[in-house]
């Protein structure tokens, strides 16, 4: 028998959730794989979860943008599939085993940029009730203006949703990304307090914001289990080590 | 007034006064008849004058087919499947049902929400968690409950199609076998119906009589609900 929902804050695991949140060019992925590869260097047991990343769900959810075939309704359910595919396989099973989870954008873009798009706040955080409540979730906090300069240097073309196309705020795709961008930091602004996110200033140096966040990370960590096994560099030079 | 209205926090960008049509809906367990029933209402309507949009679950065109290959692989945990099936509908809704009633259609739907919340409800999912869910569904004009106890669900799916993985809850592991695992599973969704059948009013009909005397009892109870459209013999529109 399936053992019936928790809903966020009511989950009790040893393991650990901490997840970055911002919009694009505010440089939370950067900091989440330094954060990555000093938790592995640590020998904690680690688990990375990316937004959008559900071998179930995310072909679906390509095609529907690729077609544009995607609602602020249906683009916010097919989010909404993809994390629960993601909680129920990647997210809880290593957090009961006491696995440290990492997760690259978490319920907070959903509600971020589904309310940008028009779909009620009180449905789509109802809508997420099933998600684990994070152990810290980190907000870098970023000027539009700087984030959109790290963005356009950066790739050749905007993405039609990401610019928020579907929503025909204006017909020039950088305009456009402006604005539903903008939308977009005053609802992640409104979360810091509803959620405690814990601000991380994204114009700070690359170095200053992980030693904030590894600080951070570090008070949270007590007690947290480590890896047993060696890890796979050990093995290749004990290989090495022997001739027959 | 609108003739329609939510369950809840509604879709974004909709006018409810536009929406003409009516919105019927088959609901019941597996193997109750609902398909052969809808097809049968379908083509009486239509013969009748009516415009007829039928659906149904996973045939959208965003999530149809990934929720029919995800079926296959048995690997789906039961939050993600209410959601799949919750983006099926959203999209259904949005794309076929509300343009075919805005067009004055009768969409007539083998199962609606009903049936996901039960299947959810009876794997675990928060009662009030998958009620807010779908709060963005239109209220119908009517449910038709199809209703039979589980003993001659049993019959009629041995006769038919067999058991299936997911219609015997085989995911749930309630039973030795398929068979026992379907029992206590359709019982469970049986329980489900039975207590939204008074919440949200269904009507409720006796579907363990024959075909001809369900279809006659639906046939009577649509009528009621249409009032009077074109006369098939004249071709013209009685008033």
């Amino acid at each position: 028998m399936s053992t019936r929902m928790k809903m966020y804050g009511k989950h009790r695991f040893p393991g650990r959730l901490f997840i970055v949140e911002g919009i694009d060019g505010s440089g939370k992925s950067t900091q989440l794989s330094l954060l990555h590869k000093w938790l592995e260097s640590e020998g904690y047991v680690l688990s990375f979860s990316e937004w959008n990343s559900s071998p179930l769900v995310r072909d679906v959810t390509r095609r529907g943008k690729k077609k544009e075939m995607l609602t602020p309704m249906t683009f916010s359910l097919i989010h909404a599939t993809d994390f629960a595919d993601r909680t129920e396989h990647y997210i809880v099973p290593p957090l009961k085993a006491g696995a440290v989870v990492l997760a690259d954008r978490y319920i907070y873009t959903a509600f971020a940029r589904d309310v940008g798009r028009g779909v009620h706040p009180e449905w789509v955080r109802g809508l997420y009730g099933f998600a684990v409540k994070p152990t810290v979730a980190f907000y870098f906090r970023v000027p539009l203006d700087v984030a959109m300069k790290r963005i356009l240097g950066g790739r050749d073309a905007l993405n039609f949703y990401e610019a928020g196309m579907d929503m025909g705020l204006s017909d020039d795709i950088e305009e456009s990304f402006r604005i539903f961008q903008g939308r977009i930091v005053e609802e992640y602004e409104k979360m810091v307090e509803e959620f405690g996110l814990v601000v991380i200033d994204a114009t700070l140096s690359i170095e200053e914001q992980q030693s904030q966040m590894r600080q951070i990370v570090t008070e949270a960590l007590t007690g947290t289990k480590k890896a047993r096994i060696r890890k796979w560099l050990d093995l290749t030079s004990l290989a090495k080590g022997s001739r027959i | 007034m609108a003739r329609f209205d939510f369950f809840g926090e509604g879709l974004p960008d909709i006018n409810l006064d536009e929406l003409k049509g009516k919105l019927i809906v088959l609901e019941g367990t597996d193997g109750v008849g609902r398909s052969t029933h809808t097809d049968l209402l379908k083509q009486w309507l239509e013969n009748n004058g009516h415009a007829v949009l039928d659906t149904g679950m996973a045939r959208s065109a965003l999530a149809g087919k990934a929720i029919r290959q995800a079926k296959e692989g048995h690997t789906m945990g039961s939050i993600t499947m209410s959601l799949f099936y919750a983006t099926d509908f959203a999209d259904r809704l949005e794309n076929e049902m509300i343009p075919a009633l805005r067009a004055g259609f009768i969409v007539l739907t083998d199962r609606y929400i009903f049936s996901l919340m039960a299947r959810a409800m009876v794997r675990g999912a928060d009662p009030e968690w998958i009620k807010d869910v779908y709060g963005f569904a239109l209220r119908p004009d009517t449910v038709f409950y199809l209703r039979v106890n589980v003993d001659d669900l049993v019959t009629r799916v041995i006769q038919t199609t067999g058991f299936d993985y997911w219609e015997a809850g085989m995911d749930l592991h309630l039973g030795e076998d398929m068979y026992d695992s379907f029992l206590e599973y359709q019982q469970r969704l049986l329980k489900e119906f039975d207590s939204m059948a008074e919440t949200y009013g269904f009507a409720v009909i006796d579907a363990s009589r024959s075909i001809e005397e369900v279809f006659d009892d639906l046939k009577s109870r649509v009528s009621g609900l249409l009032g009077p459209g074109p006369d098939p013999a004249s071709g013209k529109v009685t008033k």
